[in-house]
């Protein structure tokens, strides 16, 4: 990783925006855990939102309870403190997460936007298959869900989980976001732009590869399924989501469950440090996977 | 209780907003023009944080089903009671049968109607805001329809006199071109120093997509300083990784049309941002309409504090008045 300086910033009178790296890696991830996990124990007055993102952080504040320069000094003073990653523990969920690739609903969408695509004459997938250099979507698929991916940030909508895949920079797919946004995206899209994996929460503009979509909501205005008790929101940063390809026939069976109200994500607890992570990708996945579906 | 006649263009239940959920992806939603918005409540006597309505370009028709006491505040868009024209930040009575309705839009964009009482919404997560993207909040999570019927709240802190106004030295007055301060930052590095000079002398047209999220702008195209995109950014040179975007930045998407994000706004994406709208202009940013012309004027950090204090100051000496005047 190249040497980066972390840029603070004032966005007006009430944010600091810290970039602690222009590129995405999970070593600067965990840091921007590490840092807003630290100022929220610290449990100053004046701050109203601490928002962890992928390669930086945002924190608004009230400028009448807390003085925007001391502010400032705490985070550096964080930064400095939380250099060795070793010390943070993480405590997230493996949870499995259903998805219908090549499905009639986001075809249909991906078909419609056409003229907004880099290559309107292949499909999403097809084109992000070949600038990956895979032979065929099939194996393309394959390299989504074999590994799991870590959700590295939640934004843009409620609940949208930014997900980054637990491997090394050189095994990770990376594509381009649409020329144009679209105007309409299906709720549970499975998309990817950037080095990032989502899902859309609700039906809306996007600009996102869409690759299939996900049978089970990250969503839930009524909170009517078991796993939204607590939120309408399911996915916490730090999470590890393994997304499955699965048939249409499944798919089918999970959408009545949900629709039933009785769905429940398959999910594991887990504690692991960043190093665990940083280590040894490969090995840190394939322990995550076997416990995820070990009972 | 109020029954919406006609729902008008886009009526709303807002208030101080939802604060304290960026994290998970949600927007505060609340009154974009927060400083109509809380004059509209000292005005009725209430307590800060009442709900209010607010009214985009063409207000609804709104029949009162009991006594009470409203004000108008913000854009002009001429309220009447039972057709006659009656005047903006004064505290009025209304009777039951009463019906407000309003003309075509003179200057601003939105107006609020504060109720004595607040309007009665069920709060969800410390808020009785609407957050319409995705349905929650407010009335059904909706802009309302002809038919809703409107409960009037408790939220009353003190008994007011009708006919007490607000000195027009404190009303805010529009100016054209809208000048709109902002502190560079974030992101902005991004520019190149020619580009970020042209963002500035730009007169900005606000384009027809202008709502809660954000404003889109036509004017100039900006560029960005050449690199090689960072692993995980998109290709495009406004891409960046992902990440937060306060209310009131501004982010160009690929070097064209600037978008400045609103109390509704997406809270983080894949945009470059280079400035953010200092909290106490979104009040006045709110109140530019499609067509019109904006500029943005670069201000420090300690600048935006100063005018922020002014702005914080006016708020209690519009409330010291009204309340010596009740």
């Amino acid at each position: 990783m190249a040497e980066f300086s972390t840029r603070y910033s004032f966005g007006g009178d009430e944010f600091i925006f810290a970039e602690l790296s222009e590129e995405m890696n999970l070593e600067v991830n965990f840091r921007g855990i590490a840092i807003t996990r630290k100022l929220k124990e610290k449990a100053f007055p004046g701050i109203l939102d601490i928002c962890p993102s992928n390669a930086s952080y945002l924190v608004r504040f009230n400028p009448e309870e807390i003085d925007a320069h001391e502010l400032l000094a705490e985070l550096k003073q964080l930064e400095r403190e939380v250099a060795n990653l070793d010390e943070i523990e993480i405590r997230s969920r493996l949870v499995d997460v259903p998805v219908l690739f090549q499905d009639p609903w986001t075809h249909e969408a991906v078909m419609r936007f056409r003229d907004r695509h880099q290559d309107p004459e292949s499909t999403d997938l097809e084109y992000a298959a070949q600038i990956n250099g895979f032979t065929s979507e099939e194996e393309f698929i394959q390299a989504m869900t074999d590994t799991p991916f870590i959700v590295s940030m939640i934004g843009f909508v409620p609940g949208l989980p930014f997900c980054f895949q637990i491997a090394r920079q050189e095994e990770q797919i990376e594509v381009p976001k649409y020329v144009r946004p679209r105007t309409f995206t299906p709720e549970r899209t499975f998309g990817f732009g950037g080095a990032f994996s989502v899902i859309y929460p609700v039906q809306g503009a996007g600009g996102y590869q869409m690759f299939g979509i996900a049978a089970t909501p990250v969503f839930d205005r009524e909170q009517r399924l078991p796993d939204f008790r607590d939120s309408m929101v399911f996915p916490r940063q730090g999470d590890i989501f393994r997304y499955r390809s699965v048939t249409r026939e499944e798919y089918d069976a999970v959408r009545k469950r949900v629709e039933a109200g009785t769905f429940e994500y398959r999910k594991q607890e887990i504690a692991f440090t960043p190093y665990d992570v940083l280590r040894d990708p490969e090995k840190f996945s394939e322990m995550a996977l076997g416990r995820l579906y070990s009972d | 209780m109020i029954k919406v006649v006609k729902p008008g263009l886009e009526t709303t239940v807002q208030d101080e907003g939802r604060i304290g959920y960026y994290n998970i992806g949600m927007p505060p939603a609340g009154a974009v023009d927060q400083f109509a918005y809380a004059v509209g409540n000292m005005l009725v006597g209430n307590e800060a944080g009442a709900a209010s309505l607010e009214m985009t370009y063409m207000g609804p028709e709104l029949q009162f089903q009991q006594d009470g006491v409203i004000t108008l505040t913000g854009g002009y868009i001429p309220p009447k009671i039972n057709g006659v024209e009656v005047p903006m930040w004064k505290a009025i009575s209304v009777s039951s049968g009463d019906v407000l309705s309003f003309g075509i839009v003179k200057h601003g964009a939105r107006s609020y109607l504060a109720v004595a009482g607040g309007i009665s919404v069920p709060p969800l997560m410390g808020s009785r805001s609407t957050y319409t993207l995705c349905g929650i909040g407010g009335y059904d999570g909706r802009p309302l329809k002809a038919g809703d019927v409107l409960t009037i709240g408790r939220m009353r802190a003190r008994a007011v006199k009708a006919g007490t106004k607000v000195p027009d030295k404190w009303i805010p007055s529009i100016t054209k071109p809208h000048e709109i301060r902002i502190v560079m930052g974030l992101c902005s590095y991004r520019l190149t120093d020619e580009s970020k000079a042209l963002f500035l002398q730009t007169e900005w047209t606000v384009t027809p997509e202008a709502n809660r999220v954000g404003y889109r702008l036509k004017g100039e195209r900006l560029g960005f300083v050449p690199r090689d995109q960072p692993f995980g950014a998109g290709s495009n040179p406004s891409n960046v990784v992902d990440l937060g975007y306060p209310i009131g930045s501004i982010q160009i998407p690929d070097g064209v049309e600037p978008i400045a994000l609103l109390n509704d706004a997406v809270t983080g994406g894949g945009y470059a941002t280079i400035a953010t709208i200092i909290s106490p202009d979104l009040s006045r940013f709110a109140q530019v309409k499609t067509g019109e012309k904006v500029r943005f004027v670069s201000i420090s950090y300690e600048e935006a504090r100063q005018v922020r204090i002014d702005f914080k100051q006016r708020l209690t000496q519009i409330n010291e008045h009204l309340e010596g005047a009740m």
